[in-house]
């Protein structure tokens, strides 16, 4: 069979999404595909142009690849525009001069930004917002420019002003219109979001028509406008709306709307029956579509008629969430409430900038359009009643009134329709969710993966994950926890990657199996991770940077930016001299001392070019580090036991150290503590403990997953009447369980409120070893019991580390001036503001005077 | 409109640390700069942290949000842009941002006079 040749004019978001369906549909072999592309890369994100200014890496917008084309073999030309379609010869034209036949033509040519034709328009750094290229350029421009000015106040141009302020620039944005978004908000909601960005820096001029743009005076141009007003800046962007591309088809004869746009029916053909055309390009019922979604839909209904379906393009609602420069903004259906007859519910809140509006129809049965500013929570609910057409409940008004008493009125996904569309983009519905769950696919990754569902505008994230969660949890399944957005993966899942992988960085985890930078809540889960498997020098140069504030500093930052110091004492057993020596400590830094509520001694008030000082003092006198500051174990508690106590059956004490000593620097998902009673009096509150042990005249009770704090939790029994040889094989295996397994943060007691089978399980895991891994358990706890050295100590021995992490300035020696003491009980503490200001006030004189 | 900059070598970019923050005193302020070798980005933005009223920014824990680079308090662990200086928890409070460039190994912060 001879095959047809069909031809692709954009590469475009739109072109791609056309090609990426039409080579996996069925009349795939009918066709030979080729390609052309204006831009120098194949198809990218636009819709997320504006995170470039962030990565100013082109791959993370990529939508494909030349792999894609290539092994899908359709030819792809890249930087190559079409000037001339011949209709007679059925050929299409390159500037290069190539030649192409077709058969049948596919225009996806997008639009162009609309620079309106005043004089002036094309001076230098006068630049639009549509392309990677576009956002080069104005990145080169900010760097020598002060001011900027947008000229738009629409959706695209608050974006390039979010741009413009993130690059340093003093920010102006000019709109014809009395307000931001015309389009989308009323007049109301405008004045909200104008109040809300003006709050973050940007500068609204409304109500401007430009007329000119002349040389500056101290800037490098003048914005002219038609009331006599002028503004000057060095950069200008023009968001002035886009116009379709439509000069191809123009100049071929084919019919075009009054307005520009390439006229198309249902099945997106123009008037030439062999001429298609999509996206933002195509006119359609005498409307033009500037979003992605209806031009993907667009593609799809296309690639269905080429395949003989009887499939119809029927339009698309242009409803819009966004989060512009952090103030999230929506709008749904007829958002400026024209229907004859709508009626208005309307929520506004001053002090926090939040305006809702409802649009509902005479008889206040169906909703027909709303505007949010500030919050744009119900949005996804309200989308669903407008589109499925659902009746409103009793009083529409809860949908957007704060939920007073815990309650909200919104529309929990169960009560969708299986016919609702969760993703419009992809034409996903609710439906096709349920089917994939039925056949197994549990994980929101594979959920997206086969129905792309989220991946194009990423509007319906929210409402696609509260779908399948709550479906999941209907059916029993456990929702999967991502550690944050670097992370697809639980702790437990990443502990296993690290393990099996053998992955020692956190700079590798990333690369394989992570996005972004990382954050404050993977950097520390991850370096606890590998700390509890390798138990590598947390301040190496691999290491530190994860580290937790205190962990980088081996010490607990109080709120005044000093430290505290916990030295090691281990039982709480301590020496006369020792104790001198803590006192002695104390005395030559000026620190506070206390006794903590776990048996040992703080010191407070410690700067942090201190703490080397202090540390060498105590580890000369044979102290080590307390671990106070990482999740790690802290103390085991002792009471006197045995040795001194009349009714004590064994000696408390010695194993408390001994317990303390064998697993001081474990580190875990969170803090471990441990105590010893010498009988069941249990002086030493061991059922408030992870770790319990309670002296029997046979031998020890073990106790596990008990706290105090927050939500108080009695430990369980777990084993009875143990040697202590049993009773450590018993603890190394529960721990180093626990450090597998658990979530981050996480401490034993909810942990085991959270294992499946609960404390009959874990004995089968710890005791009858059910799942084999007990001896596995062991040696692990061995290697890290076997490399522990004390991390003041290692500390003190690195120069480098001393110099660069311990001064407080990177340049000067001077001190943090925003430290005050003052006494209280004969110690110091840090002074209120109030004190700091009185301070301040009294000249130094008359304080030495009075 | 603001005035001219004058930069001033406060280290060079050995001092600095890859992924975390140093403070360095410039013109008698605190400024926390701070060294993204991912995405080879140098920022420096005040070390006052107006939540706690403390000068500790530089000691945060670095990373992204949403594709905004940001530092996360060490006290009470809001976020940071480390571009803008705003909060990402709470859009009314920013902190003051630098000038930071880097010239043959130099650090300096540009401060307007
Ligand atoms: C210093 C100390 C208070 C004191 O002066 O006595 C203290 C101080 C802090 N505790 Fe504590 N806790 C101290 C004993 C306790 C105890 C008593 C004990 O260990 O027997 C408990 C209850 C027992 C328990 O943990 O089950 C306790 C339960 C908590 C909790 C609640 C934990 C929970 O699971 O609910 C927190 C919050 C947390 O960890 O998330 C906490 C957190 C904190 C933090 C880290 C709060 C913070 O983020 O700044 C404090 C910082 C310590 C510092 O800067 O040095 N602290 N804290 C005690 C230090 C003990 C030590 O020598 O290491
Ligand atoms: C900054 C920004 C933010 C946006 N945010 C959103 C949003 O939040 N939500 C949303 O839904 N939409 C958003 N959009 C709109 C969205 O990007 C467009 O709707 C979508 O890209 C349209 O796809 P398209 O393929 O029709 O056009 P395009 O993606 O523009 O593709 C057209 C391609 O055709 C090429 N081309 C044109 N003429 C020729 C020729 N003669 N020869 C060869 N190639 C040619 C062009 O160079 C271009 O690469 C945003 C757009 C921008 C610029
Ligand atoms: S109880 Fe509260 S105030 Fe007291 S030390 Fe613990 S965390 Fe700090
Ligand atoms: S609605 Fe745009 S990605 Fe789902």
């Amino acid at each position: 069979m001879q095959r047809k040749k069909l031809v692709v004019i954009g590469n475009g978001m739109v072109g791609h999404h056309f090609i990426e369906a039409l080579v996996q549909s069925p009349c795939r072999n009918e066709f030979e595909l080729v390609v052309f592309g204006e831009e120098p890369r194949p198809a990218y994100d636009r819709v997320h142009l504006t995170s470039y200014f962030a990565t100013r890496n082109p791959n993370d917008l990529a939508l494909t690849n030349l792999d894609f084309y290539r092994s899908h073999q359709v030819t792809l030309y890249l930087g190559e525009r079409v000037i001339e379609i011949d209709r007679s010869r059925k050929t299409v034209y390159s500037q290069h001069g190539r030649a192409e036949s077709y058969d049948l033509l596919v225009l996806a040519t997008g639009s162009y930004p609309f620079v309106p034709p005043i004089p002036g328009h094309d001076r230098p750094a006068c630049l639009v917002y549509r392309t990677l290229e576009d956002l080069e350029a104005i990145i080169a421009e900010a760097a020598i420019s002060r001011r900027g000015v947008v000229i738009g106040g629409g959706l695209l141009g608050l974006e390039a002003a979010k741009a413009l302020m993130d690059l340093g620039l003093e920010t102006h944005v000019v709109e014809f219109a009395p307000r931001l978004m015309a389009v989308q908000l009323d007049e109301e909601g405008g004045a909200m979001l104008r109040r809300k960005v003006e709050a973050l820096g940007l500068i609204v001029h409304a109500s401007k028509n430009t007329q000119a743009i002349a040389e500056g005076s101290f800037y490098r141009h003048r914005l002219e406008f038609a009331d006599g007003d002028c503004l000057e800046a060095d950069l200008v962007v023009f968001s002035a709306g886009i116009r379709p591309r439509d000069e191809l088809a123009r100049k071929a004869g084919l019919e075009v709307g009054p307005r520009g746009g390439i006229v198309v029916d249902d099945c997106l053909r123009t008037s030439d029956p062999e001429i298609y055309a999509i996206g933002e390009c195509a006119l359609w019922n005498n409307q033009i579509f500037g979003l992605v979604a209806p031009g993907y839909h667009m593609a799809k209904v296309l690639v269905g008629h080429l395949n003989g379906q009887t499939t119809y393009f029927a339009g698309a609602d242009l409803s819009t969430k966004l989060k512009l420069m952090g103030v999230e903004v929506g709008a749904i259906g007829d958002s400026h409430g024209r229907t004859p007859g709508a009626r208005d519910f309307v929520y506004k809140n001053e002090c926090s900038g939040i305006y809702k509006r409802l649009i509902v129809s005479s008889d206040g049965q169906k909703l027909l359009g709303a505007v949010l500013v500030g919050d744009t929570e119900p949005y996804d609910a309200l989308l669903q009643y407008y589109r499925s057409g659902l009746d409103l409940p009793q009083q529409p008004e809860s949908l957007i009134l704060p939920a007073l008493h815990g309650k909200s009125g919104g529309l929990g996904p169960d009560a969708l329709p299986a016919s609702a569309t969760i993703c419009s983009c992809h034409n996903v519905s609710k439906e096709r969710i349920l089917e994939l769950i039925d056949q197994g696919v549990e994980a929101l990754a594979d959920i997206k993966a086969t129905t792309r569902a989220s991946t194009g505008c990423g509007g319906c994230a929210g409402l696609l994950k509260s779908v399948v969660e709550a479906e999941l949890k209907k059916r029993g399944v456990q929702v999967k926890k991502d550690l944050c957005e670097h992370f697809p993966y639980s702790r437990q899942e990443l502990y296993h990657i690290i393990r099996t992988e053998e992955i020692h960085t956190f700079d590798e985890l990333l690369t394989k199996h992570g996005q972004g930078l990382g954050c404050d809540v993977c950097k520390p889960a991850v370096a606890s991770i590998l700390a509890s498997y390798w138990n590598e020098y947390v301040l190496s140069d691999r290491h530190f940077k994860l580290q937790d504030t205190n962990d980088f500093r081996l010490a607990n930052m109080q709120k005044d930016g000093t430290y505290s110091v916990v030295p090691r004492i281990p039982g709480g057993e301590i020496t006369p001299d020792k104790l001198i020596i803590l006192g002695e400590v104390a005395k030559k830094y000026g620190l506070y001392t206390k006794i903590t509520g776990a048996q040992r001694i703080d010191l407070f008030g410690a700067r942090l070019e201190q703490l080397p000082l202090i540390w060498k003092d105590l580890v000369e006198a044979g102290f080590e580090s307390g671990h106070a500051y990482a999740k790690a174990l802290r103390t085991v508690k002792s009471c006197v036991g045995s040795t001194w106590c009349r009714y004590g059956v064994q000696d408390s004490v010695g194993l408390a150290i001994l317990l303390e000593n064998r697993y001081k620097g474990l580190r875990a998902p969170h803090k471990i503590k441990m105590a010893v009673s010498g009988c069941t009096r249990e002086c030493a509150e061991a059922q408030g403990k992870d770790v319990g042990v309670i002296a029997t005249d046979k031998g020890w009770n073990l106790y596990v997953c008990g706290n105090g704090g927050m939500k108080p939790r009695h430990a369980d029994l777990f084993a009875t009447d143990l040697d202590t040889d049993t009773l450590i094989q018993y603890i190394d295996r529960f721990l180093m369980f626990y450090v597998r397994t658990a979530d981050r943060l996480q401490r034993t007691a909810v942990w085991l409120e959270n294992l499946e089978g609960g404390l009959e399980y874990l004995r089968e895991v710890i005791i009858e070893d059910k799942l084999g891994i007990c001896a596995e358990l062991e040696q692990q706890m061995q290697r890290i019991i076997a490399s522990y050295e004390c991390e003041w100590k290692k500390t003190l021995e690195n120069e480098e580390i001393l110099r660069k992490r311990f001064r407080f300035f990177v340049n000067s020696d001077a001190t943090d001036d925003n430290v005050v003491f003052v006494t209280e009980r004969g110690q110091i503490r840090p002074a209120t503001l109030e004190e700091k200001k009185r301070l301040k006030e009294i000249p130094l004189e008359l304080e030495a005077a009075s | 409109m603001t005035e001219p900059t004058v930069w001033i070598r406060v280290c060079t970019l050995k001092d600095l640390e890859p992924d975390a923050g140093v403070c360095a005193l410039v013109e008698g302020e605190q400024v926390a700069i701070f060294y993204l070798p991912r995405i080879d980005q140098v920022y420096a933005i005040s070390n006052f942290d107006p939540f706690s009223g403390a000068n500790v920014l530089a000691r945060g824990l670095t990373g992204s949000l949403g594709g905004e680079p940001v530092v996360a308090s060490p006290i009470y662990k809001q976020h940071f842009s480390l571009k803008t200086g705003r909060c990402l928890e709470d859009g009314q409070v920013a902190v003051p941002t630098y000038p930071v460039r880097i010239v043959h190994d130099w650090v300096e912060v540009g401060v307007s006079k």
